[in-house]
Order: C-alpha cells, then sequence, then structure tokens
C-alpha cells in the first residue's frame, strides 16, 4: 500500500491563479500531483456549492484562488469572492470542518514561485488533517 | 388584542370596499392549536375572518411574490423586513403592497408548547393575560408566556414594523429582552470534533420535507439547488451528508439577507434549529460588513457589495 496522498481540488481563476500554474509547469517547479485544477473564468463565479460538492464527492481539500484584489479582469469579482468566502469558510468551520481543509489565495499569473509555494503550504496542512471525513458521501464509482 | 383584531378587520374592510387594494393578507384561525394560518380576503366578508394572536407565526412577505393585483398585508415588524428585503431585490413592487404594519407581542413556539407536555394532544390553546391556558382532553393547566416564546421572538430588536402605510395599533417595545450576540453562536466555544457533533445532532432528524425553505421568504428561486440535477449538489434522501449539504446552502443564500423571523422554525415538523446557522451568519455579516437586513430601504445587500478595505481572508 502506497504512502496516503491527499486530493485537492483547486479552483483557479483563468487570468491569474491558472496562468501561475502554466508557468510553474513551465518552469518544471515541483509540487504534488493530488493538486486537480478546475479552471474559473473568474474567482467570483465560485459558487459555494462547488466546494460542498467537491468534499462530496471525496475531495481532501479545496482550494480557491483568485487575483490580488484590485487586479480582477473583470475589475471587481475577486472583491464579492472575498466576501462570500470570508462567509462561507467561517460557516462551514462553525458546523466542525477542520480549519485546514479550506483554503484561499491570492496569486497573479506572474508569481509561479508563491504558486508553488502556496500549493506545498496547501498539500501540507491537509496532510495533517488525514483523509476527510466530514461532508463527504460515499459515492462508489463515481469520480470527478 | 381583541380591539386590535377589531381594529384590523375594520381597516382590511375598508381597504377592500374601496377598492385600493384586491386583497388583504392577513391570519385566521387555523385549524390546530398555535398555529394561525395565513389568510386572504377578498372580499369585506371575508376581513371578519381576520384575526391576530400570539399564534401568527408564518411570514407573510412569502405570499407578495409574484402575487398580482394590489395587495394589502398584516405585517409584524419581522415581516416588514422581509418586505423591505425583497422589494430591495426586486421581487415586490413597492406601489403595490400597502403595508398594514402592527407591533408584535411576540410569538409562541409551538414546539416549547408540546415539549411541556409530552405525548398529549392539545386541544386549545389561548392566550389570558401573561399566560397560556393549555387545555387537552383531561387537563387545564397553565404555562408564563414568556417561557414559551420563540426563540427569535426573544432576542428579537424591531418588534414594530419598520416600513408601513399606515400603522394598527400603538407602537411598543422594540426588544425582545434578549441579547443575540450573545447567543448567536453557541458553538463558538466548542472544538471542531464537538461542534461536528452538535451539528450532526441537530441536523439529524431532518426529513427533508423542505419546509423551512417554503416558509423562507427569501427562497423564491425558480429551481432551487436542491431540485437540479446534472450535476447533482445534493441528494434527496435522508444520508447525513445530503441533509448537511442542504441545510448548509440553506442557510448560506441567507447571508446578508435573514431577518430572524424564526418561520422556518416554526415550520419545521421535527423541531430542528436551523436558526443556529443563520443567526451565526447574521452575526458575522454584523460584525464584518456592519449590516442588518431589512431597516432601510437604501442600503445594499452586503454580499452584493465590496469594499477594497474589506476584512481579509486570514491566510493560513
Amino acid at each position: 500500500m502506497s504512502k496516503w496522498e491527499p486530493k485537492i481540488m483547486a479552483f483557479l481563476c483563468n487570468w491569474c491563479s491558472y496562468g501561475a500554474a502554466d508557468l510553474a509547469g513551465v518552469g518544471r517547479l515541483q509540487y504534488s500531483p493530488g493538486i486537480k485544477v478546475i479552471r474559473l473564468p473568474c474567482s467570483g463565479g465560485m459558487n459555494p456549492k462547488y466546494i460542498l460538492q467537491a468534499f462530496r464527492h471525496g475531495m481532501d481539500g479545496v482550494w480557491v484562488s483568485g487575483c490580488h484584489p484590485g487586479d480582477c479582469h473583470y475589475l471587481s469579482g475577486n472583491m464579492y469572492a472575498r466576501r462570500r468566502f470570508v462567509m462561507f469558510r467561517d460557516l462551514v468551520e462553525y458546523v466542525g470542518l477542520e480549519p485546514g481543509r479550506l483554503h484561499f489565495s491570492w496569486i497573479s499569473a506572474a508569481e509561479a514561485g508563491k504558486f508553488q509555494e502556496t500549493a506545498r503550504k496547501v498539500v501540507a496542512a491537509v496532510k495533517t488533517l488525514g483523509p476527510a471525513k466530514r461532508l463527504v458521501k460515499d459515492i462508489q464509482g463515481e469520480i470527478i | 388584542m381583541k380591539a386590535l383584531i377589531e381594529q384590523i378587520r375594520d381597516r382590511a374592510a375598508e381597504l377592500l370596499s374601496s377598492g385600493r387594494v384586491d386583497c388583504v393578507i392577513g391570519y385566521k384561525q387555523g385549524t390546530v392549536p398555535m398555529q394561525e394560518q395565513p389568510f386572504f380576503a377578498h372580499t369585506p366578508e371575508d376581513a371578519r375572518q381576520l384575526t391576530w394572536s400570539v399564534f401568527c407565526t408564518q411570514n407573510l412577505a412569502n405570499f407578495l411574490i409574484n402575487r398580482p393585483g394590489k395587495n394589502a398585508v398584516l405585517a409584524k415588524g419581522c415581516v416588514s423586513r422581509s418586505i423591505v428585503g425583497l422589494i430591495k431585490e426586486n421581487q415586490i413592487d413597492r406601489d403595490d403592497v400597502y403595508i398594514l404594519g402592527i407591533h408584535s407581542p411576540g410569538m409562541v413556539g409551538a414546539s416549547k408548547v408540546q415539549e411541556r407536555f409530552p405525548g398529549k394532544v392539545l386541544h386549545q390553546v389561548t392566550l389570558e393575560g401573561g399566560e397560556l391556558v393549555v387545555q387537552g382532553l383531561d387537563f387545564t393547566e397553565k404555562v408564563p408566556f414568556d417561557e414559551v416564546r420563540r426563540d427569535n421572538c426573544i432576542t428579537c430588536t424591531h418588534r414594530n414594523a419598520t416600513l408601513y402605510d399606515e400603522f394598527i395599533g400603538e407602537k411598543g417595545e422594540e426588544t425582545g429582552g434578549g441579547d443575540i450576540d450573545k447567543v448567536a453562536a453557541p458553538w463558538d466555544a466548542l472544538n471542531p470534533d464537538e461542534r461536528w457533533e452538535s451539528f450532526n445532532q441537530t441536523f439529524q432528524d431532518c426529513i427533508r420535507c423542505y419546509a423551512c425553505r417554503n416558509a423562507c421568504p427569501l427562497c423564491y428561486c425558480d429551481t432551487c439547488f436542491v431540485d437540479e440535477h446534472n450535476p447533482q449538489w445534493c441528494g434527496k434522501g435522508q444520508q447525513q451528508t445530503d441533509i448537511q449539504t442542504f441545510h448548509l446552502l440553506r442557510a448560506f443564500h441567507c447571508a446578508g439577507r435573514c431577518v430572524d423571523c424564526g418561520a422556518c422554525e416554526s415550520a419545521c415538523p421535527m423541531g430542528i434549529r436551523m436558526r443556529l446557522l443563520t443567526s451565526r451568519l447574521e452575526l458575522n455579516v454584523r460584525e464584518k460588513y456592519q449590516y442588518s437586513p431589512g431597516l432601510d430601504m437604501e442600503s445594499v445587500p452586503p454580499l452584493s457589495y465590496y469594499r477594497q478595505d474589506d476584512p481579509e481572508i486570514n491566510s493560513d
């Protein structure tokens, strides 16, 4: 049996963090292969149900990343995302989801190094928590 | 209370006979004790059936959404706040609604009364003085009204209607006596495992009847997320995660909009306290964005708005 590696669902904004992930790839920067990326048009398009859906399907952690405040391609999407995310993370942690499962970051398209660093931090945080047990629905054979 | 009921009936009859409104939405005596039912008076004769008591738990703002014609509505504090929210969200046209403001005496939590008489059927419950007289097959007992008020009525901050065209009766005390900020987040003191345990216990009895959703004036989406397929966000059954997903998302959809009217808890057949989630969210909104919903017509709902200096997401 191989050593357990956490599965992380990363929702990355098309205009910044996704570009940073691309740049990290081009630069051969190493990070955990457990990070599965879904590209969003904007972090403002992030819906809390996506996060719950990721946990429901057995992801061990969720990481949402968007443009730095003020740098949104659509001017203000990430500002709404910030309010929404602050409220949502408080809610799920209030009902007992372990702090450290849900992450948020601001990474611009030029910050490949920060992307790698944050990816490692997210994986390390989820790793110490172990496999997700909460908000998981055991759906046999259903894989994202 | 009797004089107030007469006043409501008279004003409703006048509004209907003058043709000012097509319908007056109020309460009439329910068929089961401790639950008055919503009533739509279309003629002055109908208006004689209107009533007002400490059992008017439903939020009438719910019935104004997509309702044709001009309607008058009997609005206690929380109902008027819901109406303000719905006007802001463009669900109600202000010109089409005539608001009869009223002071709420605080409503009775039916489950709180029933808990005192386990296994017994209550035939009649009436308010006399400051006490509820509870009658069953072979007993008559008195229960102090203050002890069986709903949780949200105890911590109410606006018992008088905030927006109205005319006020029925006298304005009264604004607050219910409790402090919502102190009781809004009871799980904050617990560690994540204990929180999870409390969360599970609170919601495990949910039968997914969606009474809370249907009673809520904020839930007006054409297709609710629980009814969506492909992708399906939330299973239909009583599996633990499905129940929790439903309640988390339902609460989150009310963030920054919930006026704490308590209609959800009053509608729940299983006595689930879903306000534990919404009141926590509202506390958060008040602390972070200094906003309370339904108090004025100008301010923008907090999640439809942002500021450059909003609280930053604390990095891990």
